[in-house]
């Protein structure tokens, strides 16, 4: 195994498909959005197959899984917001997923590819816009005009909104993007330290140690992150289709 | 590299070394092909290269799309509906206690009246009873008192009769006595007439 940080975010071929001269390829990448699908879906549809009316752990952790983006959504879009519930709840359980299988050895973090989290921001920018204009028309574009701003500042502030609208999908990507390549890269440089240093002899073994615990407490810390990025990212989702029901309203 | 091959492969001095050197440039060559071929053919930092985007965007579509449509019909609702039996049944059970909380007060207040049904109608019998009794005393103290009376009115005309037939008797006695006395004091007799008029005449005074 290479000592290069960004080896793990390599894409290999695993079963090579090409469509009209465009490479589909089955990766590791794809391979791992199986997996997450399948750990994600298989864990919500096992735990909550005795429809206990007394849940068993296991369901209380779905339970509260499915309470928490519900309560999450009316909290940031109102009851209006609700029927996108199985929108939030399949990003947030997908990237929570994806990012927690990332942190296992060996294996390949989906997230952590700038094309899968502007995919998915994308999705929520794209599906914000259509149901804005289906809902409201062109009073979703209100949403671009604050309210009681003086005249002569409604350019520049339209101007403003407008950037900050364009900068969402961006922004959304790349802070889970960058908060899972950082985590993954740090991780790989300390836990190099660990091995390199104690290929030094007596000393280096002793030396080894401070980047061991560093690892240990990094690794810790990346848990936190995985969850943490999960959750603001269906969080500024649910800000984000708020403005797509209630334009306007900021 | 190639070109060391190519030097390696023309060269005809020092056959060894130059064998040696070649291997060694081959090794290399064939190492740095396999990393190429790892990195997809270029340069770049790995999630930047965008010799994947098309792979990772279909198939994330299609996981995805496929997450989505098991969450939204098969997870959701039933999680939904876990969570909606379980409100429905807390609702339920919350209902019945109340119900029953609602019984129990009406028992305790039917119990209350009773007792103060009975506890008034008690105090009603007592004081029936009170009355009867205080009535009966009062009818038994008046006949006794009725009889007392007549004993006592009895006991009076008795005495008054009495009375009369003893002042009856005086007069009688009377004549007797001055009859006596009149005897021994003259020593002749007096008419019974004339002695029943004098003792008249001094009954009088």
């Amino acid at each position: 195994m290479s000592n290069d940080p960004t080896h793990q975010f390599l894409v290999n071929k695993i079963v090579p498909i090409e469509i009209g001269g465009m490479d589909f390829s089955f990766t590791n990448a794809s391979l791992f959005m199986v997996a997450t699908v399948g750990v994600a879906a298989g864990f919500l549809y096992l735990t909550t197959s005795q429809r206990g009316l007394i849940p068993t752990r296991m369901q209380s952790v779905s339970e509260m899984s499915y309470e928490f983006i519900a309560s999450m959504l009316r909290e940031g879009a109102g009851s209006g917001g609700m029927k996108f519930f199985p929108m939030v709840f399949s990003l947030f359980m997908f990237i929570l997923t994806a990012n927690l299988l990332g942190m296992m050895p060996y294996f390949f973090t989906v997230t952590s590819q700038i094309i899968v989290t502007f995919a998915l921001a994308l999705f929520v920018i794209g599906t914000v816009v259509l149901y804005g204009f289906y809902k409201h028309g062109f009073g979703f574009l209100k949403l671009f005009v604050p309210h009681g701003v003086p005249g002569v500042l409604l350019p520049l502030v339209v101007a403003i909104e407008v950037i900050s609208f364009l900068s969402r999908p961006i922004s959304l990507s790349v802070r889970l993007f960058a908060n899972m390549l950082a985590g993954h890269i740090t991780l790989k440089v300390f836990a190099g330290f660990v091995t390199s240093l104690s290929a030094l002899g007596a000393i280096g073994i002793g030396g080894a140690i401070l980047p061991l615990i560093m690892t240990v407490a990094i690794t810790g810390l990346e848990f936190l992150v995985c969850f943490l990025q999960a959750y603001v990212f269906a969080v500024l989702t649910c800000m984000y289709l708020n403005d797509a029901v209630h334009p306007g309203s900021h | 590299m190639f070109v060391t091959a190519a030097y390696a492969q023309q060269s005809t001095t020092t056959e060894g070394a130059e064998a040696h050197d070649a291997a060694a440039a081959g090794e290399v060559h064939t190492e740095t092909g396999v990393a190429h071929e790892g990195e997809a053919g270029s340069g770049v930092f790995p999630p930047f290269d965008s010799t994947h985007f098309a792979s990772q965007l279909l198939w994330l579509a299609i996981t995805f799309g496929l997450f989505y449509l098991l969450m939204s019909k098969v997870i959701i609702p039933r999680i939904g509906g876990i969570l909606e039996t379980r409100h429905d049944r807390i609702a339920q059970d919350l209902d019945e206690a109340s119900r029953l909380k609602g019984e129990a007060d009406a028992a305790i207040a039917s119990y209350e009246q009773d007792l103060a049904a009975a506890k008034s109608k008690g105090h009603k019998i007592a004081d029936d009873a009170r009355e009867s009794a205080k009535a009966k005393a009062n009818a038994d103290r008046t006949a006794v008192e009725a009889d007392l009376a007549k004993k006592i009115s009895a006991a009076e005309d008795r005495i008054a009769d009495i009375k009369a037939k003893a002042l009856a008797d005086v007069g009688a006695i009377a004549e007797e006595t001055a009859t006596a006395v009149v005897k021994q004091l003259i020593g002749g007799t007096v008419t019974k007439a004339e002695i029943t008029a004098a003792v008249k005449a001094s009954a009088g005074n």
